[in-house]
């Protein structure tokens, strides 16, 4: 790969603004990965040098180069793959000649249109691009068309495109794009395109392998934490153990006196050592004597924000959704189940731990770093920093991990913060700990459920109502309404499975002292243990096999009805097992898409859970690259069972317990199940993908824990104390 | 004061503390960023190197531990005959998500093969349990890596 250091260095603006980094990939062809600075002025360069751009994701130049600029940010889910693969079914060209960049902050470019926003998360980048990015290849295709057949004379009708040309089929006439760039540039933006029909369809449903792989494997990948403007700092940072409280005194005597330790800079909550390299930075912080002023929430605890949430459920929520009359069905049911159940905070641990590079100058801000929001960045920068958002320029890179940590602003207005007071570039690098202990969490969940059952065992009524925080009204207030937002119910209303009385609430609590965020899954991650674990609680007290009951249930969702047969065929639902060990099911429909997971665990008689195999059914629409779909199925798994059997974070004397790795730990190589994913065929629109695994897999241990010890568990994660048979 | 390190071949001189991590080293001072940081602990294996052919923690390892030992980095491995046959392997596979642990998990698995050229699945987790994955891609490194050892060689 050849990276261009010495343009993406400069850090002297005019000069960056101008250049940009281009790597490209030794091994595996043609990919070329730009980071392209913002601030160029796309229709301006087409019009000067001749370039089709029909639209802000397309640029083809006189050199036939052809770019494509992804409105989605790539931190894994493969979105620089399938993303390209749409453009290029509908433009025509091999995958190997495209270049890709990533896209500056510009909301009315490349705003996410499942969200309003420029934001990547909520499984929605396909969802949202289907039809768009199609449309756009297909416009330039078009007019690519349109430019030869002007040029031959011919009906456009009698051309046609392939592999980067176009074609007129009866004399055999062919021009590259390249050749014809200039002039199509020059024909009108057709109003509307013709797309391919499915069975048409050359790239989209082939498992294409990944463009940005080689990179990967060979080190050359830039991530936001790699990028070096030159004369580049690192700080490292401590920020208050306790949220909201305040530096009290600071001793920097011997910090100051470590090899290597340029400046301290202390803010009102937080203290940054600047130095040379990370580990000057780390020895100074270590040597650094902090006194902390705790603040107000000096004696938080987990169990207070609990006892918060619990008590939260007693009163009345708001009615996410309602059919019939559950009290009144309740009140003639045979049988009543009641539980509550409850879910822990959750750090993301993403591999790349948070930061972010900043050159702070007199008038203007220049940002490096990976996010799944650049716009949000750039915007909260600009009011860190006391400038108007067109001042701060934001380049964007590789994401290593997002998990929705990347949603979020806390950590550039930080190294904002920390900038102001540095003369040149300042990359702020956490450390694990503080990236753990200063994360912004998935939120705790309450919820208070019960059920009432016919003397078949049929479900009668349904209620339930849960506590918890908002992250929506937060982070999109806009789709907060009612005291309801899309994310906080998704999973708990609307279930496949026919309820003739069914009554859902939802009772906003923001815990004090502890921030909250979007996390894979986030609202499903919640609602789906709840529900699953729940609905087999029924099937236990109607006495009836977990997958024939939810099968009966499920009239009105065939979708549902054939990916949950699937599974079960597949892992050999009712085949015995050795004693100590079970399989649970578990059933969804969110993100778009419908998915039947069963896990088969062992439980040893100390406790220990193993979770050895998973197998997984999947109903996700069209499938655009089933290469990445399989790699996210198996991710999400692997995300969710991590968060089963380890997965939490407590507050004690308002500071995070939980450190590093060893402390928050996450599943290994030698823990994984092997997971075996079978892919319903369908022509329906493409759902979401990159959460649904994890969301699935957590009431499927759970389940599995319980056919394999008949114990029941409603918290996670797993406690394996109370799995421990005697001796 | 200086310490003289060999890196890739190619022998460099930083002045730092002796105390300092290699990991620092070779991503700050000497600008070698396909070497990543992790945790800091040696609990994730994402800053793995190999000291003369031994996969090695750099974020625990201090350059007045090294003396004369050969460092190979991720920009190299693809040199050696294991290297390479990961890397063809890895890319066979499709192994990488987001791809940040990656370095460290091919240099882990380089070491491996170099060393045992036919692993067994219980060779491959006490080899590759160090190095962890929030994407997930364990399965597809397993694969991976008895793809490689398929080719022999």
């Amino acid at each position: 790969m050849i990276l261009d250091r010495n343009a993406s260095n400069a850090s002297d603006g005019s000069l960056s603004r101008r250049s940009f980094l281009a790597t490209t990939a030794a091994v595996g062809g043609g990919l070329i990965l730009s980071l392209r600075l913002p601030f160029l002025d796309l229709q301006a360069e087409a019009a000067d040098a001749g370039v089709l751009a029909p639209n802000a994701f397309i640029r083809i130049g006189g050199d036939g180069q052809v770019v494509l600029v992804m409105p989605y940010v790539e931190m894994g889910q493969g979105t620089y793959t399938s993303i390209p693969m749409l453009i290029a079914e509908e433009l025509e060209v091999d995958l190997k000649q495209v270049r890709l960049e990533h896209a500056p902050p510009d909301e009315k470019l490349y705003a996410n249109p499942m969200l309003g926003v420029q934001a990547t998360g909520n499984s929605n980048a396909m969802r949202g691009a289907w039809k768009p990015l199609r449309e756009a290849g297909a416009t330039a295709r078009t007019m690519l068309i349109a430019a030869a057949a002007a040029r031959w004379s011919v009906d456009a009708k009698s051309c046609k495109s392939q592999a980067g040309e176009v074609v007129h089929a009866s004399s055999g006439r062919r021009l590259k794009y390249g050749e014809l760039a200039a002039d199509a540039a020059k024909m009108p933006i057709p109003a509307s395109v013709t797309l391919k029909a499915p069975e048409d369809f050359e790239l989209i449903g082939t498992p294409a392998k990944r463009l940005d792989a080689p990179a990967k494997v060979n080190g050359t990948a830039i991530f936001g934490i790699d990028a070096r403007p030159l004369g580049v700092k690192i700080a490292t940072l401590a920020q208050s153990p306790v949220f909201g409280g305040r530096v009290k005194h600071v001793d920097d005597s011997a910090a100051k006196a470590v090899k290597g330790v340029r400046q301290i800079v202390v803010l009102d909550d937080a203290v940054a050592v600047v130095a040379d390299h990370m580990g000057a930075a780390k020895k100074g912080l270590a040597a650094l004597v902090i006194e902390w002023d705790d603040g107000p929430h000096a004696k938080l605890s987990t169990d207070d924000i609990l006892s918060e949430l619990e008590k939260a459920t007693l009163n009345p929520g708001s009615v996410a959704q309602n059919i019939g009359d559950s009290d009144k069905a309740m009140a003639g049911a045979v049988t009543k189940l009641e539980a509550t159940y409850q879910v822990p905070f959750l750090a993301h641990a993403t591999m790349e731990p948070m930061n972010c590079t900043v050159h702070s100058r007199k008038d203007e801000c220049e940002i490096w770093i990976g996010t799944q929001a650049i716009a949000r960045i750039q915007s909260f920068a600009a009011k860190t920093a006391g400038l108007p958002p067109e001042k701060v320029i934001v380049h964007n890179h590789l994401i290593g991990g997002g998990f929705g940590r990347r949603l979020e602003e806390d950590v550039a207005v930080r190294a904002v913060q920390i900038a102001r007071h540095v003369d040149g570039p300042v990359k702020v690098v956490w450390t694990r700990e503080e990236d753990i202990q200063h994360d912004m969490y998935r939120p705790y969940w309450f919820d208070r459920i019960s059920a009432g059952l016919d003397e078949k065992g049929n479900p009668v009524a349904w209620k339930n109502r849960y506590a918890g925080s908002s992250v929506t009204a937060r982070w999109l207030p806009m789709y907060f309404k009612d005291g309801l937002d899309p994310d906080s119910t998704e999973g708990a209303i609307d279930l496949v499975y026919n309820m003739p009385n069914f009554h859902v609430e939802y009772v906003r609590v923001e815990p004090p002292g502890i921030p909250t965020a979007f996390w894979r899954s986030v609202g499903p991650s919640h609602n789906v243990f709840v529900t699953e674990s729940f609905i087999d609680e029924m099937a236990a007290a109607a006495k009836q096999d977990p997958v024939a009951y939810r099968r009966a249930l499920l009239d009105k969702s065939p979708r549902a009805k054939a990916v949950l047969d699937l599974a079960a065929d597949k892992a050999g639902w009712g085949q015995a097992l050795p004693k100590g060990s079970g399989r649970g099911v578990s059933l969804q429909f969110v993100f778009g898409s419908y998915m039947a997971q069963i896990a088969e665990v062992d439980v040893a008689k100390d406790g220990t859970v193993r979770v050895r195999r998973v197998v997984c059914a999947m109903d996700c629409g069209t499938v655009v690259n089933p290469n990445t779909v399989q790699a996210q199925i198996m991710s999400g798994i692997i995300y969710g069972a991590t968060a089963a059997l380890y997965g939490e974070i407590t507050l004690k004397n308002g500071r995070v317990e939980q450190t590093n790795f060893d402390t928050y730990q996450v599943l290994r190589m030698n823990e994984a199940p092997t997971v075996e994913i079978y892919i319903v065929k369908s022509s329906e629109p493409p759902g979401g993908m990159g959460e649904t695994g994890t969301s699935a897999v957590v009431p499927a241990i759970a389940n599995a824990i319980f056919a394999a010890t008949g114990k029941r568990l409603r918290k996670m994660p797993i406690d394996g104390s109370v799995l421990k048979q005697p001796a | 004061m200086a310490f003289a390190i060999k890196v890739n071949g190619n022998t460099h001189s930083v002045d730092v503390d002796g105390d300092t991590p290699l990991l620092w080293v070779l991503r700050d001072v000497l600008g070698m960023t396909g070497t990543k940081f992790g945790c800091g602990m040696a609990l994730c294996g994402a800053c793995t190197v190999h000291i003369d052919g031994t996969a090695t923690r750099s974020c625990i390892t201090t350059v007045d531990s090294i003396g004369n030992s050969e460092i190979a980095t991720i920009e190299a491995i693809g040199a050696t005959p294991a290297g390479a046959k990961i890397q063809k392997a890895w890319l066979d596979v499709d192994v990488v998500q987001c791809g940040y642990c990656q370095s460290g998990q091919i240099m882990s698995a380089s070491a491996l093969l170099a060393g045992n050229p036919h692993p067994t699945d219980a060779d491959i987790d006490d080899a590759m349990s160090g190095n962890i994955c929030r994407c997930g891609t364990y399965g597809r490194i397993r694969a991976a890596i008895k793809q490689a050892a398929q080719q022999g060689g």
